[in-house]
């Protein structure tokens, strides 16, 4: 009989394989020091000529005006602002993983943090442009910021929702920033440290601010993370809800909702942990990090996924219960003709949505597809297509045909040049990710460090001995 | 720049850290500090720092961050541009909590870390003395400062007793300066020399 358990068996070890420190440091940090591989330079090369076909779109589009974008009469926001939804929600999983498990003391954070809070200022990114460019003359978006300026008393409306959201994106870019390099700090000392060539020395020296590990560092360290956890944690839900506001705080039927704060939360934080899982389980494989990022991390992400697929799904059936309810024609045009009805002209989009995001996800209830790497993967995908398709059918299907009948539009479908601009975001966010993957730490060393000892393979071996002890030989053994 | 002499313990063990932390502090040896690859918990308390006001710093650069915020809005809707939108009157408070909001959380995030870069001496170019290179990687390094009173070759051996896995003699420069890391301006690093106190 064994004494006690110093692990619960519902949890296994966060750090595979008899470790040490020095161990960790190898092989999170070796990847930086050697040559980056074919397939590296293969997936680089079509991320940067995603990119340049970015860079075309948007040139057109700056140069030659908005009509290069096919948005219409009634459709004045398209697939812009439906991409910069998406990005923006992409960009939660990352604080979400870093801050909120921190406060709620989730060792499974360690693994997966650094890669998650990257992937967050690149989506970030990646939103931000879509409504400058949005804008059309984008060499006017100052006029956004509240500054003193020589055009008299002139202001922007600190009461719409819009530029709500100039100060809560600009907010959260800035702190998920903050918190990721000061996280970074250490791990970069620990790259300088072991440096062989001057080149490494001189950068990563430079980017490591001089840190030496000193006892009274780590202690402002430490707190400095856990009141940035403190901060970003309701930072996170106010970004995504006051995204909400920009439909919800309108009167358009299928915007005009109470419900849309808590659910474009809960869908953000559900497609951010699938980009998240399609992006790990790349640089899992690319790198060799089985260890750390093992299954238990890709599990515990599966399990948050599920989750929030059930509560989007709540969400989607109180909006079609309210659309009824309220007896609102308009209400119950957008939703019964527009959108539940597959043969409307964008009924596809919903029913692309449902099964998405809320009817397929339900596998992962089971276990064994829940610890399925090919399944995970390609899940990932299929979420993220699906949460594209719950902004395209919040927005395209409300506002295709608005109150006038007159003035209802033909289909709606993306010009190249609209495309265009949101395949170059997926060349910005990639490049910037292969970039990452190769010259920073990809797993936060120092937090991994600080977790093995607690549930590492080798801590599980010393205790097992101690376990196994009757009470009396314990006892004895351990009496001072 | 005015250095100091200290006998460098290195350690493969954080548990062997706070045994030897407390045989130090009762030998009455002066424990400059402990670099340490990952932050060891109670190790601050261990060495009778004190807890850091970085987080009440904190709070007061989110308060500011607050009232500049309403302040402004206030002013301007109320008294420097008054318009009505939405039939809502100048001074909407509801309207003005979310960047009321956002502001606060800026001030504060971008306030601490500011702090925590100026209290901790760090910035992109500030070099430091390294007493040994695996404190990032493995090592858990005890520099104990000498004085003129210090016996050396005691205090060398005394640390070994403690678990140490190596034991050197440095002098060092204990404040930070500006300069790079791949050209040697370090000051001079004297390992397993003995030098006499001064």
């Amino acid at each position: 009989m064994s004494l006690f358990k110093y692990e619960s068996e519902v949890r296994e070890p966060l750090v595979k394989g008899n470790k040490t420190y020095h161990q960790i440091t190898e092989d999170i940090i070796s990847p930086i020091e050697v040559k980056p591989t074919k397939l590296w330079y293969v997936g680089f090369v079509l991320a940067i000529c995603l990119l340049g076909f970015g860079v075309v779109s948007v040139y057109e589009e700056v140069v030659y005006g908005i009509g290069q974008w096919n948005l219409n009469k009634t459709v004045g926001w398209g697939w812009d602002i439906t991409n910069f939804v998406w990005w923006v929600g992409i960009g939660h999983a990352g604080t979400l993983i870093s801050a909120i498990l921190l406060l709620f003391r989730q060792g499974w954070r360690t693994g997966v943090n650094r890669a998650a809070e990257a992937m967050t200022i690149f989506a970030v990114m990646c939103a931000g442009q879509f409504p400058i460019f949005h804008m059309g003359r984008v060499w006017m978006a100052m006029f956004v910021m509240p500054y003193p300026n020589t055009r008299g008393s002139l202001w922007p409306n600190f009461e719409s929702p819009l530029l709500w959201d100039v100060f809560a994106i600009s907010t959260y870019f800035t702190v998920s920033l903050l918190f990721w390099y000061s996280g970074l700090l250490p791990d970069f000392a620990t790259v300088r440290d072991r440096a062989k060539t001057k080149l490494r020395r001189l950068l990563y020296g430079a980017a490591a601010f001089g840190w030496t590990g000193s006892t009274k560092h780590w202690q402002r360290h430490e707190s400095l993370s856990l009141v940035l956890a403190g901060l970003s944690t309701p930072l996170v839900l106010s970004v995504h809800t006051i995204v909400s506001f920009d439909f919800a705080t309108s009167v358009i039927p299928g915007w005009h909702t109470a419900i849309f704060p808590p659910y474009f939360v809960a869908g953000a934080v559900f497609s951010g942990f699938a980009m998240v899982q399609t992006l790990l389980l790349m640089v899992r494989h690319l790198l060799g990090l089985q260890d750390y990022i093992t299954m238990g991390h890709i599990e515990a992400m599966n399990k948050v996924i599920v989750l929030t697929a059930s509560i989007v799904g709540c969400a989607y059936l109180t909006e079609l219960f309210m659309a009824w309810y309220s007896q609102n024609k308009y209400e119950g045009y957008a939703f019964f003709y527009s959108r539940v009805n597959l043969f409307s002209p964008y009924g596809w989009s919903y029913w692309g949505m449902m099964s998405c995001n809320v009817i397929v996800p339900q596998i992962f209830w089971f276990k064994k597809i829940r610890r399925n790497i090919f399944i995970t993967f390609f899940m990932s995908i299929l979420i993220n297509v699906g949460m594209w398709f719950e902004r395209f059918v919040i927005i395209v299907t409300s506002i295709y045909r608005d109150y006038l009948p007159s003035s209802w539009t033909i289909y709606y479908s993306p010009s190249i040049w609209e495309l265009g601009f949101y395949l170059g975001t997926f060349g910005l966010f990639f490049t910037c990710f292969f970039l990452f993957a190769k010259y920073f730490p990809t797993i936060a060393v120092a937090e991994i460090k600080s977790v093995l000892k607690t549930t590492g393979d080798n801590y599980h071996e010393k205790m097992v001995p101690v376990e196994t002890l009757e009470p009396e030989d314990f006892a004895h053994k351990y009496a001072h | 720049m005015s250095k100091k002499k200290f006998v460098v313990a290195c350690y493969d063990d954080d548990d062997q850290l706070f045994p030897a932390i407390k045989k130090c502090r009762e030998a009455g040896y002066k424990i400059h500090d402990i670099y340490t690859p990952f932050p060891v918990h109670g190790l601050d308390h261990a060495l009778g720092m004190r807890e850091t006001s970085l987080h009440t710093a904190g709070f007061i650069y989110g308060i500011t961050g607050t009232t500049t915020a309403l302040s402004c809005m206030t002013w301007i809707l109320t008294s420097d541009w008054p318009q009505i939108y939405d039939g809502k009157p100048h001074f909407a408070l509801p309207a003005f909590i979310p960047i009321t909001f956002e502001l606060t959380v800026m001030f504060a995030a971008v306030g601490m870390v500011m702090t925590f870069m100026w209290l901790c001496k760090m910035a992109p170019g500030v070099k430091k003395h390294h007493f040994d290179l695996r404190a990032t990687d493995d090592l858990f390094v005890m520099p104990i400062e000498c004085t003129s009173k210090t016996n050396v070759d005691d205090l060398q051996s005394f640390l070994k007793s403690t678990g140490a896995m190596k034991v050197n003699v440095q002098e060092a420069e204990t404040e930070w300066w500006w300069g790079r890391y791949d050209v040697d301006d370090e000051p001079h690093l004297i390992q397993d020399v003995p030098v006499d106190a001064a």
